[in-house]
């Protein structure tokens, strides 16, 4: 599980808002956005699934893509990735 | 004052729809005090699982076409065209050569396009069995394919049938088997995510059966290039695979129109996933693939959503309250070789549980395919 950080120190130059959808939904979301944007590009997801919390680093670190953090917010959470 | 029904797609879930209005507003319809209208852009109504058995040599295209008229009641008004723009303000539509139609209700039944552009390289290089055209292309290939690599890509999510890049790997499998050039095949199999389905418990069920058949699996694998010449496909994630035949679930998108609408994201309508109400206008329904609900993409679903809006708009439309919900019912059969077939029925509170394999469930499905034109004239 991934560790929770206060607020991430980063613009996103991109929003998914993946709110409501269910697996693997927001990573496939987040996937698709990140095929299309250039590398050095902050994209933030959007996810109120816990799946996510899981899913979405495995994908990160397995695609080689960098995760400046993860923000619990109110009712969801907030992935903040760099394309590499 | 007549009431204007436009539904905009004669797929599996127009079309059910459609005959299922004609049947549940006969008296208004003979009154005039409503009229449907049915717009699509083919004059053939065409029915998409037969794809899946045109390569193996099993099934013709046209076994998957029939005509339009011949399917929908004649209580409601049929009309080949495209559909162009679409206000919701104005609750009015635009058809190809520009004229207008206004409605009262409207219902976006409009289903997925291919985007294989997306991945640079797959139109070349790639096959596929989710278009007539690629279905066909595809089964000169196999049949002359006695030695190789086969890699099954799926290549991105939401697409149509989620069950069937499995059914396809399972039915080359046995096809070569039977044939006895399995020795000389290697078959891989490629997902998104780091299962082999986006369900978990499908993807717990089929992988233990793509192990003991010898089907590799690479999960985590996004394609992002085909090289045709050098004959790989490469990944998001780094990982260069060598094919001699590549079989690509291309990237799927909903239709312009509804971008342009505003009603949402590539082209699938955001609805309530219960009342299927478009959350971007009034007055405006999606159903089927367009629907972005987070179920599949199938035609059981599409068949289920018909029901549920034919009844609200015959609610609607008698000034009731509409009550009808859509609970998420998906039923699949889930081809598991050249003569076994799995089943699962599963909603949104309920998740599914594949049925053990057998040659009585692939009759079944292939029993369900043949009295399909019976589901879209609204009898089944
Ligand atoms: C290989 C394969 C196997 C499959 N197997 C199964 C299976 O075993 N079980 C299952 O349940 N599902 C299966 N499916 C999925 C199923 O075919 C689709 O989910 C289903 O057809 C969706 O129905 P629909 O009404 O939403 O869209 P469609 O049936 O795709 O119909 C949409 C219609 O709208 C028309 N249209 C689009 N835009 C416009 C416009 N602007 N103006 C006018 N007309 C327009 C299109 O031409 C089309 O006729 C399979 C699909 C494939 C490709």
């Amino acid at each position: 599980m991934t560790e929770l950080t206060d607020a991430v120190d980063a613009e996103p130059d991109e929003t998914v808002d993946a709110r409501g959808a269910a697996c693997p939904g927001p990573l496939m979301d987040l996937i698709g956005r990140i095929r299309g944007v250039d590398s050095g590009t902050v994209v933030a997801l959007l996810s109120d699934n816990d799946q996510s919390l899981t899913d979405v680093p495995e994908w990160i670190e397995e695609a080689g893509n960098e995760l400046l953090g993860v923000e619990q917010r109110e009712d969801h959470y907030a992935f903040y990735v760099e394309k590499a | 004052m007549t009431e204007h029904v436009v539904i905009v797609g004669g797929g599996t879930g127009g079309t059910v729809l459609a005959n299922d209005l004609a049947d549940r507003l006969g008296p208004e319809l003979e009154a005039g005090d409503v009229r449907v209208t049915l717009v699509n852009d083919d004059p053939d109504h065409v029915y998409k699982p037969v794809w899946l058995y045109v390569p193996f040599g099993q099934r013709e295209p046209e076994d998957g076409r029939r005509p339009l008229s011949e399917l929908v009641d004649d209580a409601v008004d049929l009309r080949v065209d495209r559909v162009t723009a679409l206000d919701t303000d104005a609750q009015r539509l635009q058809y190809r050569d520009g004229s207008p139609e206004s409605y009262d209700y409207l219902v976006l039944a409009t289903g997925s396009t291919l985007a294989p552009d997306r991945i640079p390289g797959l139109a070349e290089g790639g096959h596929d069995y989710y278009s007539e055209s690629g279905a066909t292309a595809l089964r000169e290939e196999l049949l002359s394919f006695t030695e190789g690599h086969l890699v099954l890509s799926v290549i991105g999510t939401p697409h149509m049938c989620p069950a069937a890049p499995l059914e396809f790997v399972f039915m080359a499998d046995d096809w070569f088997r039977e044939r006895g050039l399995r020795e000389d095949v290697e078959i891989t199999y490629t997902y998104p995510i780091q299962r082999v389905h986006g369900n978990p418990h499908i993807a717990e069920w089929a992988r233990p059966l793509m192990d003991d058949r010898d089907i590799a699996v690479e999960t985590f694998f996004n394609a992002e290039t085909v090289d045709p010449e050098a004959r790989t496909v490469s990944s998001m994630e780094g990982t260069d695979l060598e094919y001699d035949l590549l079989v690509g679930i291309p990237p799927h998108a909903g239709v312009d129109l509804v971008a342009e609408a505003g009603l949402g994201d590539d082209g699938w309508v955001d609805v309530d996933k219960h009342t299927l109400e478009a959350e971007g206008a009034e007055h405006v329904y999606a159903l089927g693939d367009t629907a972005a609900t987070g179920v599949p993409n199938a035609g059981s679903v599409a068949h289920y959503q018909a029901g549920v809006v034919g009844q609200r708009l015959a609610s609607e439309l008698r000034g009731r309250p509409a009550t009808a919900t859509y609970d998420g019912k998906t039923l699949c059969f889930i081809e598991t070789g050249m003569d076994a077939a799995s089943f699962v029925e599963f909603d949104y509170e309920n998740p599914p549980s594949p049925a053990p394999p057998s040659q009585k469930l692939h009759w079944s499905k292939l029993a369900y395919n043949e009295s399909y034109w019976l589901t879209a004239r609204g009898l089944l």
